[in-house]
């Protein structure tokens, strides 16, 4: 992979894995008369490197369960990595101090899934909006802050006037415009969106979603948006990154990747989206679950269920090659011409 | 006679605010073997429309008007005992979440089984038999195994197959599945449904599919209803709304979804959200957000209107289908 000192966040060779063994004692076991410490761990993210460039919002897609929000976690910095480096601008992010990550954390901002839980109860929205704001601005006048809240919750689209009630009072979809105002009130430049639709109905998922493009086009942001819905993919990406247990397979501009996707998986989950047709079109149906990220297959972690698998897929691991048409896909069977 | 009738249903929550009405005058038939599509926000009524076919509604949710004729009987005013009967064994009823449906301290065999003899006199060898076959047609690999397993031992698709196992157990003449894909990824969402369909055809089982994915509906059913603040609004072939919906929430509803926009471009947003069940608008329940929102909408409930093989409840596709003649009358009216 070629090095791109122009992106904004630049993910190297990231690693993450979870223990699930417990404290100390849990993972002492008696085998063969002797105690042995035992450990497991779920291997949440192997080796991901992606570069994010400023303007641009790059979707992450995959099924649950394959890391795409430990990736967005780990980002943030609210999840350190096992291994690997995260950049800004070309810094170092990933080792840093609380201290040392302040002034970053006012340039990189978070949209949680759940706007029913990352609100907090027992705030007022005037004070939800405020916290911020006075945080990462500690020279600002009280008038000042309460200019900037109701500036921004104007541009979402939320009553001024409404500062006073609580999260309660609101319905879903105007709870998750308040939870997007409250990270534009820093003036970000980069802000990550842990599926911030799924739990809205679709009329209101459209209100949400053109706010979002609205946001990033008024103040030039740029996302990483995690999302399962591979239709707002299209809509909303600039490129797309698709995921499978932990591991990137393929990364390629939105429109190449739908109108050609190149892995198998990406294939197979293309063909599996519920479209809009007369005709129920033949999906690639794939065979057997995801496996757990517990005990990673080795090789290709898609080879289980892969239609086009080999010899080489159970071994070897494959690399992330960049083709002639921009796409960048880890598999064997692209690398060998034969798929 | 269709194998289902629910005629006029309103279902009613009595809150200490006030009786808060859920549905609203919902009439429509379901043939056996056929396959109808319930599609809506959430809060539109449509799974209390699920659980009170089976009157399965918990207090201080009950039936206050209309009825459900299944095969001649009204199962609104059934006695617990005869209900008891045709619930599960006649119709039976698959939930979003397998984990809530699954008791997780029983073994999927034990569970088959125990629904089997609620419903037959049947030994527990031949229940197993039975409960065997109906996981190979759901196709389980290894079912022989599973039978011995826990809920937690397997995956939610797994479960899920396993909780249409169960639902298919009695051969039942209608499944109500809620949502039976929404907690599944796509690609396991994709095989689920395809089972679905294969099985409903294949034992000429009627299904009622509620779901908020038009796309689902669109490649499964053959019929539905959309469903807006406690109402059916609309329904008919599924082809012709998915092609040429009427009413203008279900338009609002079809364009809104991101494959209909220009990529980069804005999506079709319908403003507003549903109102509150508490406080519905006067008229048509949807004219606060409705951009062809005439004087007439505020005032009257719209009937509904015969367009094409579908039924709309809309004063200007009624407008449009009639001609100024109608329009003439029911301004009288008003």
């Amino acid at each position: 992979m070629t090095e791109q000192n122009n992106s904004l966040v630049q993910i190297r060779d990231l690693y993450k894995r979870f223990s699930i063994s417990g404290d100390l004692l849990d993972q002492l076991q008696f085998k063969g008369g002797k105690l042995i410490r035992h450990q497991e761990y779920v291997h949440a993210i192997n080796g991901v490197s992606l570069d994010v460039m400023p303007g641009e919002a790059l979707c992450v897609v995959g099924e649950s369960g394959c890391g795409k929000s430990t990736v967005a976690r780990t980002v943030m910095g609210l999840l350190t990595p096992t291994a690997g480096q995260i950049f800004y601008r070309g810094e170092r992010i990933d080792n840093l101090s609380d201290k040392q990550m302040l002034p970053y954390r006012k340039k990189m901002q978070m949209i949680f899934q759940n706007p029913y839980a990352s609100l907090n109860p027992r705030m007022t929205i005037m004070e939800t909006l405020r916290e911020p704001i006075r945080f990462h601005n500690r020279a600002m006048s009280s008038g000042e802050i309460r200019d900037k809240i109701a500036e921004v919750m104007l541009a979402v689209g939320v009553d001024p006037s409404w500062g006073e009630r609580y999260s309660h009072e609101f319905s879903g979809g105007q709870r998750q415009r308040i939870s997007i105002a409250r990270a534009l009130a820093v003036d970000p430049e980069f802000i990550v969106a842990d599926e911030p639709i799924s739990a809205l109905d679709v009329s209101i998922q459209a209100q949400v979603l053109n706010l979002m493009m609205d946001a990033q086009k008024e103040r030039n942001l740029t996302y990483l948006f995690i999302t399962h819905d591979l239709a707002v993919v299209e809509h909303f990406g600039t490129r797309v990154a698709v995921m499978y247990l932990g591991t990137l397979c393929e990364l390629a501009p939105t429109k190449q990747l739908f109108s050609s996707p190149r892995h198998p998986y990406t294939q197979a989950l293309m063909s599996a989206i519920p479209r809009l047709e007369d005709d129920r079109p033949d999906y690639i149906k794939l065979t057997g679950e995801v496996p757990t990220p517990v005990n990673l297959p080795s090789g290709c972690v898609f080879h289980g269920r892969c239609p086009h698998v080999n010899e080489r897929c159970k071994r070897e691991i494959p690399a992330l090659t960049l083709l002639q048409d921009g796409t960048q896909v880890a598999c064997h069977g692209v690398e060998e011409n034969r798929l | 006679m269709p194998l289902l009738e629910v005629n006029n249903l309103e279902v009613c929550f009595g809150l200490r605010s006030g009786a808060v009405k859920a549905l609203r005058d919902v009439s429509f038939t379901l043939e056996r073997g056929e396959r109808l599509g319930v599609v809506g926000e959430s809060g539109a009524g449509k799974s209390v429309l699920g659980f009170s076919i089976i009157n399965l509604l918990s207090r201080p949710g009950h039936i206050s008007a209309g009825n459900v004729n299944f095969e001649g009987k009204d199962l609104a005013s059934l006695a617990p005992e005869e209900l008891r009967s045709i619930r599960g064994n006649r119709i039976s009823m698959i939930f979003q979440d397998p984990m809530m449906t699954l008791n997780p301290v029983l073994t999927i065999g034990v569970q088959m089984v125990e629904c089997l003899q609620a419903h037959r006199q049947i030994s527990t060898s031949d229940a197993k038999r039975i409960a065997l076959k109906r996981l190979q047609q759901v196709q389980i690999p290894s079912a022989e195994k599973r039978l011995d397993q826990y809920p937690h031992e397997l995956s939610g698709g797994m479960r899920q197959r396993i909780v249409i196992a169960i639902g298919l157990l009695l051969d039942p003449d209608i499944i109500i599945a809620d949502e039976p894909t929404t907690a599944l990824d796509v690609t396991i969402q994709a095989e689920i449904m395809d089972l679905m369909l294969n099985l409903c055809e294949q034992n000429n089982v009627a299904l009622i599919l509620i779901t908020h994915d038009l796309g689902v509906v669109s490649q499964v059913t053959q019929r539905m209803l959309v469903m807006y603040a406690g109402r059916i609004i609309e329904q008919g072939p599924t082809k012709e709304i998915i092609n040429d919906a009427q009413h203008p929430y279900t338009q609002g509803l079809m364009n809104a979804l991101p494959q209909m926009a220009i990529p980069g471009q804005k999506l079709n947003q319908i403003k507003g959200t549903m109102p509150p069940l508490q406080n519905i608008p006067t008229g048509c329940s949807f004219n606060p957000r409705c951009e062809y929102v005439m004087d007439i909408c505020t005032k009257k409930l719209p009937p509904f209107t015969q367009s094409g093989n579908c039924l709309v409840a809309c004063h200007m596709v009624a407008d449009s289908q009639h001609g100024p003649q109608q329009e003439k009358l029911r301004s009288e009216e008003v």
